[in-house]
């Protein structure tokens, strides 16, 4: 299954985290911390993964792709294919790529609920259960609808409706605030 | 309620959060606590929308900046029963971050999770599902399983999917669910949806990880999926459970082995491709065809452009290089080419390649590139080649190592590279073959003492530990020194007070012990000479007192192989001859001690010697450091005794002839302690020792960490309260005249380090060496190094395509092996109970036996039973093409014992007796219904009953005979 998926930038600051087992959120800072030691000493162009082990326990692999000023990395074990992971690494990132249009950092340090509805599209407690990212936008557009509607009709009563919208439209909200 | 509109106004967003953190960028801690005293009053808030908001930030700011945020799990099961879409989801991630074992309201989130789960809204559905995969307590897992058994075969894919998925978190947490579920999941993997199916293989796949054993059964299952699916996530499961199964059940591998390089072939996904390629080499080794296209298939990623294949293969090459070494032979370019790849990955893969190929017959050439490779690489790789070295070598004590001279030898070099950091290794194997293996003491001796004499090397930290092997194993086995003299130098130089407390506590117990062998072979050789000329009614007289007493500890010494020159030169009848001389040359097992002759122990040497400890352990005695302090203080008041026992010793030679006769029984006695052999003691020695009665071991301690929770426990072992080296500045020299002749030579390294700081050792002959020291480790570069691939080429051609061993020169020495464990033991992997727990259960399910563990067995029945279920067994199997069941006597088919009773009914299944009862009753019920509709379950239904839940483990499992 898969352990963990971290993303975080060139300079390890940790953009989304989600880890498939319980972890106290020291040690998953920890963690992060240990796994940005390692990939930012690794040159370009060499291979995408890492030993894991001394970081993740026994039978741990990680792999990561560094797009830009981003690091996306999964953590998994013996039970999924690495070349698989690497795929699914690619996956998440056409997905994000089409959910907000020429993806970049901003987006994913502004949009960091929906980042987690689409991963949880994708990956589901550990295992890989989406592979099309149509099939992911999909989804993640319905439940952004849904949560949206919803949040607005509970709120209309209460006046407020303007205020701290659903954090699903944030893009929209943040041009709207500008 | 003012406060909480107020609250909801001015209420900052996630995004204003996120915005005002990088706003903040330097007072960023600042930030967020002001931050989160915000949230704290606002979760507290009565309006869910404020709650919500709070509670994403508290999230947000928990998953990357580390927040505690356990304090808060009450508010998140409140925002849970939230009917709004948006409040559920952002409690329900709350939830799946934050809570775990131990957070004890999930207990109130039962209700809300099987609301949830029951909802109409799919999506509802799906978000419980979500965080039930990540938070299911044991609990949660028992109270929702019916509600998950139900999801299971909903009819909304995006739910079914989701549901098969979370079975894993279920089962994991509560293994009797499986005597629910099983069937159930069992029978997705013939769902139509391929979301689902590939879901269910990713839940067998795991759970065969675990716990391959118990999934055999289902072995047509997953052979109809590989055969059948053209999906590559779901093949790669197959593929994986496969290489699972086929070890266990050899039918089972000829079965699959085709299909499967089938795919090898065809394939044009890589990862696929490469799943084949792994499990072929690991789980279908044995088929010769199969590894030679798997091999084919690993050399096209060994030559790929892509570093991750080339990773990948080298990876693959690594699994096949111990049972088919002609693989790595067929790619042994491309492997020693990867050893100055770029990647530190790929050169880890192909170091681990040739360390597999190490033999008896290759690994001094082996051993000799890759420490010219470590010399030139940076300083982990480095590193991970001596590691490699180290421990290849070192493996099953030795094993490997046919000439332990070469290989104490290339410890001493391996100890020199500038980037080594093996220090604790290097100094274990030391003194570990010190203890094990008599032969190679000689040259240990030689490498320790020229290692010992550098004083370039003090300075480096990292060989600290090895300098204090080299001490240990020089002062141990001095008998075997050249010039026991220099050795004393080198142990007692200046610069050894850049070494910490605890080494230098061996440097001096060492000098105590060459101080003991010199005295001892002095005053031996002294008497040779006073009593061989003497009659020998004399010398027998005289030597009845310690002379005797030495002469039946070398004896003895000899009886027990400890080989000590200085006693054992002196045999008895030797001691008649007059010509010393003779007596040491006689010796051929120690060309050199010959060299120490009559001149090497002179009178004047002694005194020498004596002077030289007390001016260098003088200041020492009144160290911090209590360990050196008191050792010190030995040795000081050791060369006390002696001087009043001989105080010829140290004043005139004359006196000696006279006084010196008396053999000093303290000489004798220091001399025989020292003198026992020391073995290796081995890993477990410790636990052998009884427990005394009344020691209580697992005492709860935690009482303790109260009382001294406020006391800083000193953490240095050392008891070192100042500042090292302070107070111990050795003392300067004295004179250059006090020095002895007796060292007849020094080594350059020592000469230099003489004339540098004007020290007081012994006069240096050879004063034309350059004044600079020589640089610390320097590297000696060999011109060749470019060569090294070709030489590894060579040499692994010639090693691997050698067959027989070749004659060796001289046999390999012993090697002291203890009877039981020399490493220390592996504990014995406890199965999880709950594992033990889900594969009975499992078992249970697909052996059709659910009642076993509840029901208590009624003989009368079970005799009767017994009889139907064997008149019933071979009309109640309609033989299907995968199913001829038939055969149930084949011996392969695991124990026939073991299965009393082949049972079909479910009548027995209704006597449960869990608090659950009737549930479980209604979904057996929904399961038998659904078995009838497929016939492909009867199989499960063949009944296994055991005496007790006890034997659950211990049956084997039923294989299907379609395999044959």
């Amino acid at each position: 299954m898969i352990r963990a998926v971290i993303v975080m930038n060139t300079q390890g600051k940790p953009r989304l985290t989600k880890f498939y087992d319980y972890m106290p959120p020291e040690k998953q800072q920890e963690l992060i911390r240990r796994v940005f030691g390692v990939l930012c000493s690794r040159a370009e162009n060499v291979s995408n993964f890492v030993e894991a082990d001394s970081v993740f326990g026994p039978d741990t692999r990680l792999v990561y792709k560094h797009y830009a000023t981003l690091y996306f990395v999964f953590v998994f074990d013996s039970s999924e294919n690495e070349l698989a992971m690497l795929d699914l690494i690619q996956v998440l990132v056409e997905t994000l790529d089409k959910c907000f249009k020429n993806v970049c950092e901003l987006d994913i340090v502004f949009n960091y609920s929906k980042l987690h509805t689409i991963l949880d599209e994708i990956i589901f407690g550990g295992q890989v259960l989406e592979t099309s990212s149509a099939e992911v936008m999909k989804a993640v557009e319905e439940i952004s609808r849904l949560s949206l509607s919803l949040c607005f009709c509970w709120k209309q009563p209460q006046i407020l409706s303007h205020l701290s919208l659903s954090p699903f439209l944030v893009g929209e909200v943040d041009s709207m605030h500008e | 309620m003012g406060s909480s509109i107020m609250d909801s106004l001015f209420q900052r967003s996630l995004e204003d959060l996120i915005k005002g953190i990088r706003l903040n960028l330097l007072t960023e801690p600042t930030f967020i606590s002001k931050s989160t005293d915000d949230i704290r009053r606002e979760i507290k808030s009565t309006d869910l929308h404020t709650k919500s908001v709070a509670l994403q930030k508290l999230t947000y700011l928990s998953a990357l900046y580390g927040l505690d945020m356990s304090w808060a799990a009450f508010h998140v099961v409140e925002l849970m029963s939230s009917s709004a879409f948006a409040h559920k989801k952002i409690a329900y991630l709350a939830a799946a971050h934050s809570f775990h074992a131990a957070t004890d309201v999930s207990l109130l989130t039962t209700h809300q999770f099987r609301k949830d789960l029951n909802s109409a809204n799919p999506f509802e559905v799906s978000l419980a599902l979500h965080c039930f995969s990540i938070i299911a307590t044991p609990h949660l897992a028992r109270e929702l399983t019916p509600e998950i058994f139900t999801l299971l075969s909903s009819s909304k894919p995006s739910i079914g999917k989701k549901a098969v998925a979370v079975i894993l978190r279920v089962f994991s947490q509560y293994p009797d669910a499986a005597r629910v579920c099983f069937k159930r999941l069992v029978e997705n993997l013939e769902s139509s949806d391929p979301h689902t199916l590939s879901a269910a293989m990713g839940v067998f796949c795991e759970l065969a990880v675990k716990d391959p054993k118990s999934y055999l059964p289902l072995a047509p299952e997953f052979y109809r999926i590989l055969v059948d699916s053209r999906n590559n996530w779901v093949l790669i499961k197959a593929v994986k459970i496969f290489g699972k199964l086929a070890p266990l059940e050899p039918r089972l591998a000829m079965r699959v082995v085709e299909p499967i390089c089938e795919y090898m072939r065809k394939t044009g996904a890589k990862s696929l491709m490469f799943e084949c390629v792994r499990t072929v080499v690991t789980s279908l080794a044995e088929y010769e065809s199969a590894v030679k296209l798997a091999v084919v298939k690993i050399r096209e990623l060994l030559v790929d452009d892509d570093s991750n294949l080339k990773y990948l293969g080298l990876q693959a090459l690594t699994v096949v290089a111990p049972k088919h070494l002609w693989a790595v032979l067929e790619n042994k370019e491309v492997v020693i080419k990867s050893l100055s790849d770029a990647d530190p990955n790929i050169k880890l893969e192909s170091l681990r390649i040739l360390m597999v190929m190490v033999s008896e017959r290759n690994v001094a050439e082996i051993s000799r590139v890759l420490v010219n490779y470590a010399i030139k690489s940076d300083p982990e790789f480095c590193n991970e080649i001596l590691g490699s070295i180290l421990s290849a070598c070192s493996r099953n004590v030795y094993e490997i190592i046919e000439d332990f001279d070469w290989y104490v030898s290339l410890l001493g070099e391996m100890s020199r590279i500038p980037h080594c950091q093996k220090g604790e290794e290097i100094e274990h194997q030391l003194i570990d073959i010190g203890m094990r293996v008599k032969d190679a003491r000689l040259q240990l001796v030689r490498v320790g003492r020229d290692l010992l004499i550098d004083p370039a090397l003090l300075g480096n930290p990292f060989l600290h530990r090895i300098l204090s092997a080299a001490a240990w194993v020089s002062g141990e086995y001095v008998e075997f020194s050249k010039n026991p003299f220099e050795l004393m130098e080198a142990l007692l130089q200046p610069r050894i007070s850049l070494l910490p407390p605890s080494i230098r506590a061996v440097y001096v117990q060492s000098a105590f012990k060459v101080l003991i062998f010199c005295l001892h072979s002095y005053l031996f050789y002294r008497e040779t000479i006073a009593c061989s000329p003497s009659s020998p009614d004399n010398f027998v007289s005289e030597s009845k007192c310690p002379g005797s007493d030495s002469a039946i500890v070398a004896a003895d010494c000899q009886q027990d192989e400890v080989f000590n020159p200085r006693a054992s030169n002196q045999s008895f009848e030797d001691a008649s001859t007059e010509d010393v001389e003779d007596i040491t040359v006689t010796h051929a097992q120690i060309p050199n001690s010959a060299s120490l002759g009559k001149d090497g122990f002179t009178h004047e040497s002694i005194g020498n010697l004596l002077n030289l400890i007390e001016v260098a352990l003088g200041p020492l005695s009144g160290s911090r450091e209590v360990e050196i302090q008191e050792r010190a203080r030995n040795v000081l008041g050791l060369i006390e005794l002696i001087k009043q026992e001989l105080p010829g010793l140290v004043k005139k030679e004359g006196n000696f002839e006279r006084e010196g006769l008396k053999f000093p029984k303290i000489i004798e006695l220091m001399h025989d302690a020292f003198s026992k052999e020391l073995g290796p003691v081995a890993a477990n020695a410790q636990e052998r020792v009884p427990i005394p009665d009344g020691l209580i071991l697992r005492e709860n301690l935690g009482d303790l960490e109260m009382i001294c929770g406020n006391d800083q426990l000193p953490t240095s072992s050392s008891f070192s309260f100042g500042i090292p080296h302070s107070k111990e500045k050795v003392g300067l020299p004295q004179s250059k005249g006090e020095s002895s002749e007796a060292s007849t030579e020094s080594t350059s390294l020592l000469a230099e380090h003489r004339k540098l700081h004007g020290l007081y050792y012994l006069p240096s002959e050879k004063n034309d060496v350059s004044n600079d020291y020589p640089p610390a480790n320097d590297p000696k570069l060999q011109d060749n190094l470019n060569d090294d691939a070709k030489d590894l080429v060579k040499l692994t051609e010639q090693s691997l395509l050698q067959k027989k061993k070749p004659n060796h020169a001289k046999p390999r020495p012993v090697v002291v092996k203890l009877d039981e464990g020399d490493e220390a033991p592996i504990a014995a992997k406890k199965l999880e109970l709950k594992e033990d727990l889900l594969s009975g259960a499992v078992r249970d399910v697909l052996l059709g036996n659910e009642a076993v563990s509840t029901s208590q067995s009624n003989l009368t029945d079970k005799s009767s039973s017994k009889r139907r279920g064997k008149e019933k067994l071979n009309t109640d199997h309609p033989s299907g093409p995968k199913e001829v069941l038939g055969d149930v006597g084949n011996p392969n088919m695991g124990n026939p014992s073991s299965r009393r009773s082949k049972h079909h009914g479910h009548g027995k299944e209704r006597r449960h007796r869990s608090p659950r009862k009737k549930e479980k009753e209604r979904e057996e019920n929904g399961q038998k219904d659904k078995q009838k509709s497929s016939h492909r379950h009867n199989r499960h239904k063949s009944r296994q009953r055991a005496e007790g839940p006890n034997n659950v483990v211990t049956q084997t499992p039923l294989i299907p005979d379609f395999l044959l």
